[in-house]
């Protein structure tokens, strides 16, 4: 019986690591990339989750709410990098949060203008939901072995587009040293807008993919994003190595702390002190092994190369 | 040396001092309160421009000390001890202390590193006063009983607490102008404008930047204390994340690393909300509900348009 909620708490958090990793990833490129501070990130995350969601009640089709609310969120943000984020780039980071905080606060209430405060209703279609027996008596809802599916094969791409094609040859040098990829004649604008949109695109995944599982609210996207800071400055910023590590270490140990450590403590504590310190030590367990990563390695644990 | 635009900062003090009497005579005492809470923010502003401004360190947690000090005073008043020698010294001590914690981590990275590890630690004890069902949790806890002074000042008499508040705004104000222009606010600046230049004549910077940090977290508690007082209500909100960019705000609408920027950005910035809130003359209701939309869009624009901030449109020489 143990063994059977182990193994399920374990593709829980390996599921919450994935959903990190696809915002992580985007966060750290342009961190990486564009030295650029996007606190508004989490807004994309909310806007792909709402575009999908609205687009399968309007198609009736998932497949095609899924494409719809990709490109949405693809073109949502290209245009706040063409009009507000390309004028951070050369900002210092100070100007980078306030205006990216500034950003925050439009698109909540933009969506709550459209769509109301109120928890949208997401589902998925009927060939998605349903339990898949993974064992004799493990059985485990298929969405989120799709999550984890989607999550890896999106890690695997990833990595290769990095570390095999030319524009991730680009990405890598642009991340050690702009200055010397722009004078070498590369289009740093046009490479930023590309990293940019993709970064927007992966957020945008996240939320699609998360909706039915969390709520679809405005906000939404502000709670997950401060676990993403935590993910990317234990992996090491800009690294996209150092984000699918940390992604997986803060699913992991955040779902596992919420499952496991208040029956633990029980064992050595009193029930009722384990009643009140397992769930408050829960929710505070990944900002602990944040500050223990960074009392040993200040830079996180894959630092970027270069600068 | 008093420069022209600390007078004026002083007159702004004197002026303040002269609302009660005003309020009274026109009956408004609801500018009382709205004056009150503005102090209250300005003293939490004061305290990260000490650290952000003159510091250089772009603190994106500063709430964290608003919540400690309000939780020291609502624990002690839960467990019905109401001295507000008491309240107060463990707001203080205990702002203090976790800024030495925290500082001791964070003050050792710098740019985006210290950005998202001070974000992240106000976001743990948030999560830490969501989880304490003892005192409220989520919903958080009524503090029906305010701080007591042994006779000295009473808190329920509005103009009484008004004018504490009017003192200790000043007296923080004082503090950091005193602290600036020390040889500790040299230091300060200087590693600020030139860490490697100032490695380089002698000075470690980690000892410097940590003790601003737990200056400013222990002057931020003090104003936890003071704003739990002021609502009478203690919530896990106190230490929001969106309060922190609000704290980081107000100092930048008012002027970053200057003594009178931070009052004047808590003001601008809390009685704007204020009227986008509640103010009968906006077009629609519609448009009052959404009043966090306008505030964006002013952020965004402040930011980019308006980098000196309202001390820079004052008379007198740019500090």
């Amino acid at each position: 019986m143990n063994y059977i909620l182990i193994a399920e708490q374990t593709l829980n958090g390996l599921q919450l690591g994935v959903m990190l990793f696809l915002l992580a990833a985007g966060l750290t490129l342009v961190f990486g990339i564009m030295n650029l501070v996007n606190l508004a990130h989490g807004a994309l995350y909310m806007v792909g989750a709402y575009l999908t969601t609205w687009f399968y009640q309007a198609t009736g089709s998932y497949l095609l709410a899924v494409v719809l609310g990709l490109a949405g969120t693809l073109a949502v943000g290209i245009v706040t990098e063409l009009v507000a984020l390309r004028t951070l780039y050369e900002r210092d980071h100070l100007d980078q949060v306030l205006a990216t905080f500034g950003l925050i606060l439009i698109f909540n209430e933009l969506i709550a203008i459209v769509w109301g405060r109120a928890a949208l209703y997401s589902t998925i279609p009927d060939y998605l939901s349903g339990h898949v027996q993974l064992t004799d008596s493990l059985r485990y809802p298929l969405y989120r072995l799709v999550i984890i599916g989607v999550g890896l094969a999106v890690a695997v791409l990833l990595w290769f587009t990095v570390s095999r094609t030319r524009i991730g040859m680009l990405i890598r040098a642009g991340a050690s040293n702009r200055a010397m990829v722009a004078a070498l004649g590369v289009n740093i604008r046009l490479l930023y807008t590309i990293v940019f949109g993709v970064g927007a695109a992966l957020a945008g995944l996240a939320g699609l993919l998360s909706g039915p599982i969390y709520a679809v609210q405005p906000g939404m996207g502000e709670l997950i994003l401060i676990q993403v800071f935590v993910v990317i400055v234990i992996g090491g910023i800009g690294s996209i190595r150092g984000a699918f590590a940390g992604a997986l270490i803060v699913g992991m140990v955040d779902t596992m702390g919420r499952a496991f450590l208040k029956p633990t403590l029980a064992t050595v504590l009193s029930p009722t002190a384990a009643e009140t310190a397992g769930p408050a030590l829960a929710s505070m367990l990944i900002y602990l092994l944040m500050a223990a990563v960074l009392a040993f390695r200040p830079e996180g644990l894959f630092p970027s190369r270069g600068s | 040396m008093i420069t022209t635009r600390n007078w004026i900062l002083v007159a702004i003090l004197l002026l303040l001092g002269a609302v009660p009497a005003a309020a009274a005579y026109f009956e408004q005492p609801f500018y009382l309160d709205l004056l009150r809470r503005v102090m209250i923010f300005a003293i939490a502003a004061v305290s990260l421009n000490l650290i952000l401004g003159y510091g250089g360190m772009v603190s994106f947690g500063h709430a964290a000390y608003l919540g400690i000090g309000g939780y020291a005073v609502g624990i002690l008043a839960h467990h019905g001890i109401h001295s507000g020698w008491l309240q107060w010294g463990l707001a203080i001590g205990a702002s203090a202390l976790v800024a030495l914690a925290i500082g001791a981590i964070s003050v050792r990275t710098s740019g985006i590193y210290f950005i998202m590890i001070t974000l992240a630690f106000t976001q743990m004890l948030y999560y830490l006063g969501i989880s304490i069902e003892e005192y409220g949790g989520d919903d958080g806890m009524r503090v029906p009983v305010r701080s007591q002074f042994s006779g000295l000042v009473d808190l329920n008499d509005g103009t009484q607490f008004y004018f504490l508040v009017l003192g200790i705004l000043a007296a923080s104000l004082f503090l950091v102008h005193r602290l600036v222009n020390s040889r500790f606010g040299m230091v300060l600046q200087a590693i600020r404008s030139n860490e490697a230049r100032t490695r380089a004549i002698g000075f470690s910077p980690y000892p410097y930047r940590l003790a601003a940090f737990v200056i400013s977290g222990a002057m931020c508690g003090l104003a936890g204390a003071l704003l739990v007082n002021h609502t009478a209500y203690l919530t896990p909100e106190f230490m929001n994340w969106t309060r922190s960019g609000e704290l980081m705000f107000m100092v930048i609408l008012g002027g970053i690393a200057t003594s009178a920027g931070p009052l004047l950005g808590a003001a601008v910035l809390l009685l704007l909300e204020d009227v986008l809130q509640g103010w009968s003359l906006l077009p629609r209701e519609a448009v009052r509900d959404h009043w966090q939309l306008y505030l964006g869009i002013f952020l965004v624009l402040v930011v980019l348009f308006a980098r000196r901030g309202l001390a820079g449109l004052l008379p007198g020489k740019n500090e």
